[in-house]
């Protein structure tokens, strides 16, 4: 981390004001030997740190450095980004939407970062990205979920590099439906929030129009971070359904694993998780075999087979002694549409580090290969990305002591994802239009 | 109060109007340099002390109830009335001008606070606290809930105008900066008057010994209940005017956490002086913005850390720096 | 009738699980007058010393029954590393002061045990798994439930006699008792207060401890497990009265019935029952539901 020289001279503050409003506008010099400042948020501390903060941190940190180094394979193999060396700064998303405002503009304004890439929290998403957008300056979100971002407003300097949530559980009903799985009622289990809430209502739509007869049965929305499910699963097993749903994650999923399996619950019905991918290398044998369960795209033990993918499996395999999950991979496909973006807008405009106007031309639209499959920017005009995901089921492997993902279904971008005209919540009330080539 | 006590006050009050001229002169020095600083000022820092002004308007609140002898952990609740009332007036209404937002802010949470305030004034203490803690509990699991209030996602707010002005693309953030100082330093001089009133000086004896009082002929509950009702518009005032610098508002604004911050800046700053409530809210925004910047992995540690070094060895607030001991 | 009996059994392992996490919440206030925002803090150290020492007992090959006295020892050993530390090093220059502004003393003591956590134990996540198949299943009807979770309402019922019985059969209890009441009497009459709070402190820890190392095989201790347990101890010590073990008994029995009931019934209301209870209990009857005759000082 630079330290800021200090503040405490008028003229030091008007110069350094001055400077900041230059390097705002892009009126920096050309040349190799600058560097790229990109700042990263994400959940450091807290609930989401174990299962989405730290990996993703971690993906960022090993990848920043392959790139410095030159090493990615083609066409990412330019050092840094179009040869400015990259240069990381980390920030905490704990604290709550007000405070993410503050470090965002404190990222800008005093770090001086070219692009941030952050965000985990939906609710930390909405309230950044009008910031941003605010600020002329270039945000990246590479996680959160919400569809809201482009489907509410127009921006020009904010992008989101993966598909939204609404994927998520579209695929998980198709999955059903392509398995010819007899469903007649789905009890439900969420986290009373927004992220909860909204997959529930996705699900639910998709299930009226997927299986018309079948009905909802319990409706369970324990707190965000309760721990203790010992009452809501007596009142899931005392309804019978063939399918539970939930959108549980994190250390909250874990607990529920962990007290449910021992009472039965996963062999009385076929539970289905939209997001679940990142427990299964800390379960272990402890993740119930016959578990429908998804990703939020075809990332970890469902990513399809490339070259890209094997180099990233192996570099972040060796750095951290485990598999890259869903976080880790969502941000690597952030960073390198960020490094062709750069590169992209680097070459328009005669090798100088791109302003945020450019940055944005240059990602809108885009198109690039990352470990998941194809990133297209389709959606919110060119803002919101849209790519393949994938759905299995768990079973483990006792020879090789981890879960592993079978009878594993790819779906592609266009079928579990709405068209560019279309909100998520219309589309799928209206019976999927347009969705094309679902199995 | 009875007639003998309004005739004693009045000698009080002629020997009170030089002092009180002081006191409106000293602000609006401190207003036209924070004015001038701010022109001057990087633009996260001019964000930073509208933050530090926004919050520190609940902290004062805070401290007029302090000086009553009861310190209320559930302040997010008016904060939170305030800053959703303008975010709703603006999504819902289309009412823009940002002085309004404030003040309707400031009235919400008057409305929202008033009916608890009888209630509350007949508490001391830990359950005075823990009372209102349950309070802001209640009404976060409400903002949680209701969808037509955002959800636990909240929602955003536009750019304000400004006595009929649009507020040009540059400017935005230098102008509001300059309303909250500006609210900020009107509030903070017309809580000085109201610390110096007779009111203010019954709710000092209410700390000291409430039975006195009420043998005396003071209204205990009565002084309680006011200066709740007073801490309710100041919060709710900063609430709707961080709502609008921020751009956004959510569940978390009523949050323990949120409310335990205010206070830690009202001892902070001590029950003394009011110009020490508007440093410590600076103060704790610069620790924890450089926090943040210095530690990503272990904000939290050093956060802690100074919390504990204030409470330690500023017992009696920044306040106490520099004002004298006045027969206590 | 079977759906009673599903909400009454899941009442009361829920309460079990409640009270034994929240006892020591009010003992510690009772005697201290502190309001402990850390106690989620020294939960989830006792939840991460209960995963390395069921770890280390697993690495000695002894017999998984074993893991449950490895689990008590966690908590034993918690109590006496953290008491010492934070009752002498931090807590004691702040006794005296403002019982308001002791609740923020603890809350940075919980914010940077947040932080020494993560680093001493990393942001990995941390399973206890042996216990909790230790104790079988119980069918009824339709239901099944795991031993454990009876397994705890033992404990609680075991945790509660005991606690109540030194407090009022044995001399050092009465002792505490009497601290409890007037600390300024009970010196005057030669009690070494300091001590009673050392010790009072120590075993609030102890049960902090305990219930985050009992709780660990249920869930996957990472970051962030303290933070679900402050409010919910809050409410349950609230409701019963601040320094009474048998108002957090009867405060857990109503948490948990209501939220069993709610969960149930209605889940919709889940969310804010709990600070509902503990907002009208507070308005009616402030000091709980076990008030103690306070006289008033003039």
């Amino acid at each position: 981390m630079t330290r800021q020289t200090s503040l405490n001279r008028p003229w030091q503050r008007a110069a350094l004001a001055l400077a900041g409003a230059a390097a705002a506008f892009g009126a920096g010099t050309a040349g190799a030997q600058e560097t790229f400042k990109v700042g990263i948020v994400s959940f450091l501390s807290g609930q989401a740190a174990e299962s989405f903060g730290i990996p993703a941190v971690n993906g960022a940190k090993v990848v920043v450095d392959a790139f410095n180094k030159g090493a990615a394979p083609a066409p990412y193999n330019k050092v840094g980004f179009g040869g400015m060396k990259i240069e990381a700064v980390y920030v905490d998303e704990n604290g709550g939407a007000t405070k993410q405002v503050q470090e965002l503009r404190n990222l800008y304004d005093r770090e001086k970062v070219d692009a941030v890439v952050g965000y985990v929290g939906s609710g930390d998403c909405l309230a950044v990205a009008p910031v941003a957008e605010e600020m002329k300056r270039f945000l990246i979100l590479y996680d959160c979920g919400t569809p809201r971002i482009f489907e509410d407003n127009k921006l020009q300097y904010v992008f989101r590099t993966a598909s939204h949530a609404a994927m998520d559980n579209v695929a998980l009903a198709r999955y059903l439906k392509a398995r010819n799985v007899k469903v007649e009622s789905f009890n439900l289990i969420n986290q009373d929030y927004a992220w909860g809430q909204d997959s529930k209502k996705d699900f639910t739509l998709s299930m009226e129009k997927l299986y018309p007869t079948a009905k909802p049965g319990e409706d369970q929305l324990p707190k965000f971070g309760a721990g203790q499910y010992g009452t809501e699963i007596s009142a899931l097993m005392a309804k019978p359904a063939e399918v539970t749903h939930s959108s549980l994650w994190g250390g909250d999923l874990q607990a529920f694993v962990l007290q449910a399996a021992p009472r039965g619950l996963f062999k009385r019905t076929q539970v289905v998780f939209s997001a679940a991918d990142h427990v299964l290398p800390g379960l272990g044998d402890k993740m119930p075999d016959g578990v429908i369960l998804g990703a939020r795209g075809a990332y970890g033990l469902m990513s399809p087979k490339s070259a890209l993918n094997d180099w990233w499996w192996d570099l972040y395999s060796k750095a951290y002694n485990t598999y890259p999950v869903q976080a880790p991979y969502r941000m690597v496909q952030s960073l390198l549409g960020l490094k062709l973006a750069v590169e992209k807008a680097m070459a328009a405009n005669g090798g100088k580090k791109p302003t945020g106007e450019q940055l944005a031309a240059a990602l809108t639209g885009l198109e690039w290969d990352s470990p998941a499959g194809r990133i297209r920017m389709a959606l919110g005009d060119g803002h919101q990305a849209i790519q393949d995901t994938a759905i299995g089921k768990t079973r483990y492997d006792p020879a090789k002591k981890m879960v592993v993902l079978e009878d594993i279904q790819r779906f592609p971008a266009d079928c579990v994802n709405p068209p560019a005209n279309m909100k998520s919540e219309d589309w799928i009330k209206a019976g999927f239009p347009g969705a094309k080539g679902c199995p | 109060m009875t007639a003998s006590a309004t005739a004693a006050s009045a000698p009080a009050l002629a020997r009170a109007t030089p002092r009180r001229f002081g006191v409106v002169l000293l602000a609006a020095a401190a207003f036209v340099l924070l004015a001038a600083a701010g022109y001057v000022f990087p633009r996260w820092l001019t964000f930073l002390l509208t933050m530090a002004a926004g919050n520190g308007l609940v902290s004062l609140g805070i401290v007029a109830l302090m000086r009553g002898g009861v310190v209320p952990f559930g302040q997010g609740m008016v904060f939170a009335a305030g800053g959703y009332t303008a975010a709703l007036l603006y999504n819902k209404l289309g009412f823009t001008d940002a002085l309004g937002l404030a003040v309707c802010g400031g009235v919400a949470a008057v409305l929202v606070a008033a009916p608890f305030a009888p209630l509350l004034s007949r508490y001391r203490g830990i359950f005075f606290a823990m009372l209102t803690l349950a309070l802001s509990m209640v009404a976060y699991g409400l903002l949680m809930k209701l969808d037509a209030l955002g959800g636990s996602d909240g929602f955003n707010v536009g750019r304000p105008t400004l006595l009929g002005q649009k507020l040009p693309d540059d400017r935005v953030g230098y102008t509001l900066y300059l309303l909250t100082i500006f609210v900020a330093t009107i509030a903070a001089v017309a809580m000085r008057v109201f610390f110096d009133s007779t009111r203010g000086l019954v709710t000092l004896a209410v700390r000291e010994n409430e039975l006195r009082v009420e043998y005396l002929g003071g209204s205990v509950r009565r002084a309680m209940a006011i200066n709740f009702v007073v801490a309710a518009f100041c919060a709710g005032l900063g609430g709707a005017l961080v709502v609008l610098s921020l751009g956004h508002i959510e569940p978390n604004f009523s949050f323990w956490t949120t409310s335990g911050e205010f206070v830690f800046v009202a001892i902070l700053a001590g029950w003394q002086s009011v110009a020490a409530v508007f440093i410590a809210s600076t103060v704790l925004e610069i620790v924890r913005s450089f926090s943040s910047a210095y530690f990503p992995n272990t904000w939290q540690l050093a956060l802690g850390l100074f919390l504990l070094f204030v409470i330690r060895f500023l017992p009696r607030g920044i306040g106490s720096l520099w004002t004298k001991r006045r027969g206590h | 009738m079977n759906a009673v009996v599903t909400i009454l059994i899941d009442g009361l392992t829920y309460a079990s699980w409640l009270f034994i996490v929240a006892v020591g919440l009010t003992l510690v206030f009772g005697v201290l007058k502190i309001l402990n925002i850390a106690h989620g803090s020294f939960y989830a150290i006792g939840a991460y010393a209960a995963a390395s020492f069921v770890a280390w007992a697993a690495t000695m090959k002894w017999a998984p029954g074993f893991s449950i006295v490895a689990m008590l020892l966690a908590a034993v050993a918690v109590a006496a590393v953290m008491a010492p530390l934070t009752e002498r090093g931090l807590l004691r220059f702040f006794y005296g002061r403002d019982e308001v502004l002791l609740v923020l003393v603890t809350y940075a003591m919980f914010l940077i045990l947040e932080d020494v956590t993560k680093l001493l134990w990393g942001a990995n996540p941390y399973y206890v798994s042996e216990p909790y198949s230790l104790f079988g299943n119980l069918h009824v009807g339709v239901q099944t439930w795991v031993g454990y979770d009876f397994f705890l309402v033992a404990l609680a019922v075991v945790v509660g006699l005991a606690v109540w019985w030194v407090l009022n059969r044995t001399r050092q209890g009465k002792i505490t008792l009497a601290v409890i009441h007037s600390a300024e009497v009970a010196a005057s009459m030669g009690v070494n207060v300091s001590r009673v709070y050392m010790a009072a402190f120590s075993v609030g820890i102890f049960l902090a401890a305990l219930g985050g190392a009992f709780t660990a095989p249920m869930i996957s201790v990472q970051p962030g497990v303290s933070v679900g347990v402050i409010v919910v101890s809050f409410a349950v010590v609230i409701i019963g009265g601040l320094g009474s073990i048998e108002g957090a008994a009867v405060g857990a029995l109503i948490v948990g019935l209501a939220r069993s009931l709610a969960v149930h019934v209605a889940p919709v209301a889940e969310l804010f029952s709990i600070y509902i209870v503990m907002a009208v209990v507070l308005m009616f009857r402030p000091e709980g539901l076990f008030q103690r005759t306070q006289a008033r000082k003039i």
